[in-house]
């Protein structure tokens, strides 16, 4: 019996230890955004919406805010269209060396974002590319090409090819096949691969960093915020970030995740 | 709208498996084909041909007089209705039927009401809103229907559309299938495993084995007077009895079977080129077992035991042992009212007109039950 009630008690506190470990960081983040002071750090002097509000009253940091909505829509989009058009074409035919091309797509996902930056890099100085949004946008495509790939290849299965066939069978054109069937049938997943990609788009720092130069996104400007030492105001935004990705996480859970389930 | 289809000396190749070993056919405007047949007989092969998924390795495909060989899935004149529906499940069933008259160019008003008019066809107008998911397989299988009839092909082509149904729904859609057919006078060319199914449905039946057509022919003709071993043996119960041909005098012919010498007409003979000497077959249905009593030409094999025998509801299924080839195990069904002991013996008695003769003889002279 003692041992049994040991054992529970036990793999309770591991429990909350591992929670604790995870969420503890995201907690503290949180509560010292309202800390009413000049610093984030214990103990606590109260609460505040005061930073929230410099934030918003911020341009530079809402400017930021914007262009990191823009790039990340915007680079997670193209991920997402070159990602389903290469699925479609290795999953329904036969072209030479599949097996390697897939390789190919996937394998920049083992590639560090720091490498693959540098690489980037010099590529558009070798091109005479001058840095911008653009090429900050390029290089979140370069890593968000290969998940979207995997996700929506993964979700295309024979029972689709017979539907595809179907509508071939009907006097579809291949672009009517692919726009009107196989896209819409296999939507969850896109969509899946369109948040996911968004969400890691949001957050990235590297790329983001080494590829702009006026206009930057979200955690290059905060990262040169925090150059200037800790401040609450960091910290209300790193709130701000943290919501809006958990907010996405929630969307995809419940709109697709859900719907997939329940067919 | 309708068309003939002609195939001539098809083969088709796969690496080096002839999946259709020089297949010819004709089918009418019109005509409810059936390709009966085991799996891996080449039916499915041969449909995939017609709708194009498949081009042959040699040979033609005419529809219509036109001929398909470079002409693509979505060009022909032909739908398909697939074994596993393939509908489209993110559209409406009232979409699904409307999909290949939108592929067409028509209005959204005029398909719309065409599908509407279709669905409404296939018993379904009420649920022109709903998505595939919703229905029930005998309602998905109604929306594949109306979806391939839509676009008026001149031949529909079903790919063991009933398979995936219980007995009872499958007997209710071979019906439905049959008047719609009948209706719109569409050719339809369906493939499937079970004779009884394509004695049910089709105007002609086309019996396939091993890349090669084994019989043609209306359903009663397969039945009662198969061409081959493989096509009566494929087409339900029948009893095998190995024997030499004799020789023909007078329009009859003398078979010398291992239960004794049997003198048939001889229309009898399945295979002309059989001359005195050949091998040959009697196929005799369990059915056709006479009671020894009763009028009209007989021939008999003499008695036999019977060994057990069981109720089927329209028929006793006895089994026998003639006391001339106590080796040979005779499948026959007697009346309801017949009273099987085992152990009993009783006369084998037949109308000879039901008594075919085919070329070679069975791998094994015990008739089990047919594939």
């Amino acid at each position: 019996m003692i041992s049994s009630r040991f054992s529970k008690v036990l793999s309770w506190a591991y429990l909350i230890a591992l929670y604790g470990f995870i969420f503890l960081p995201v907690v503290v983040l949180v509560l010292f955004s309202f800390q009413d002071g000049r610093l984030p750090v214990p103990p606590f002097n109260g609460a505040t919406l005061k930073w929230y509000g410099e934030v918003f009253a911020d341009s530079r940091l809402m400017s930021a805010l914007g262009n990191s909505l823009m790039v990340a829509i915007g680079s997670s989009t193209i991920a997402c269209v070159l990602g389903f058009c290469a699925a479609y074409g290795l999953a329904r035919f036969m072209l030479p060396a599949s097996r390697l091309q897939r390789g190919l797509l996937v394998a920049p996902m083992t590639v560090s974002y720091l490498i693959i930056a540098l690489g980037l890099l010099s590529t558009f100085n070798w091109l005479g590319v001058s840095l911008s949004l653009w090429t900050v946008a390029i290089g979140h495509v370069v890593i968000n090409l290969p998940l979207c790939f995997a996700i929506i290849y993964a979700s295309m299965g024979d029972h689709q090819k017979n539907i595809e066939r179907a509508a071939r069978d009907l006097g579809a054109a291949e672009w009517q096949v692919m726009t009107q069937i196989s896209a819409p049938m296999l939507m969850p997943s896109i969509l899946a691969a369109f948040f996911l990609s968004v969400t890691f788009s949001w957050d990235e720092f590297i790329i983001s960093f080494l590829l702009s130069r006026f206009d930057v996104t979200l955690p290059v400007e905060i990262w040169s915020m925090l150059r200037s030492g800790l401040n609450p105001k960091t910290n209300a935004v790193g709130s701000i970030v943290f919501l809006v990705s958990v907010a996405l996480l929630l969307i995809l859970e419940l709109s697709i995740f859900r719907r997939t389930a329940k067919k | 709208m309708t068309a003939p289809v002609s195939i001539r000396n098809a083969t088709k190749i796969f690496g080096d498996f002839t999946a259709l070993n020089d297949v010819s056919l004709e089918i009418e405007a019109g005509e409810f084909i059936v390709l009966l047949g085991p799996s891996g007989c080449g039916k499915t092969t041969l449909l995939s041909l017609l709708g194009g998924f498949l081009s042959p390795s040699s040979g033609t495909v005419e529809i219509n007089g036109q001929d398909m060989g470079r002409v693509p899935p979505s060009k022909r004149p032909t739908t398909t209705m697939f074994q596993d529906y393939a509908l489209f499940p993110h559209m409406s069933l009232r979409d699904n039927v409307a999909f290949g008259l939108k592929m067409r160019k028509i209005g959204k008003a005029e398909r719309h009401a065409k599908a509407e008019d279709l669905l409404d066809m296939v018993g379904l107008k009420s649920s022109a809103d709903k998505k595939p998911h919703e229905l029930s397989g005998g309602q998905r299988q109604r929306v594949a229907l109306a979806r391939a009839l839509a676009v008026e092909p001149d031949v529909l082509l079903l790919d063991e559309p009933l398979g995936a149904l219980d007995l009872k729904l499958r007997r209710q859609m071979q019906d439905e299938l049959k008047a719609i057919q009948k209706r719109v006078g569409t050719t339809f060319v369906h493939v499937t495993h079970d004779q009884e199914e394509a004695m049910a449905i089709a105007d002609r039946i086309v019996v396939m084995n091993a890349g090669n057509i084994e019989d043609v022919g209306r359903p009663e003709d397969i039945y009662m007077r198969p061409r081959t071993l493989f096509s009566a043996s494929f087409m339900g119960e029948v009893n095998f009895i190995p024997g030499t041909l004799g020789k023909c005098h007078d329009g009859m012919v003398d078979v010398d079977t291992v239960l004794g010498l049997v003198s048939l007409a001889e229309t009898a003979l399945r295979d002309e080129n059989l001359t005195k000497g050949a091998k040959v077959t009697l196929a005799i249905r369990p059915e056709h077992f006479r009671a020894s009593t009763g009028t009209g030409p007989r021939i008999t094999f003499g008695k036999a035991k019977v060994t057990d025998g069981s109720f089927f509801g329209t028929h006793h299924r006895a089994h026998l042992e003639p006391v001339d080839a106590p080796d040979i195990v005779l499948t026959a069904h007697m009346p309801q009212s017949a009273v099987i002991e085992a152990g009993a013996w009783i006369d084998l008695t037949i109308d000879p007109a039901s008594v075919v003769v085919l070329a070679g003889h069975p791998d094994t002279t015990r008739t089990e039950d047919a594939a």
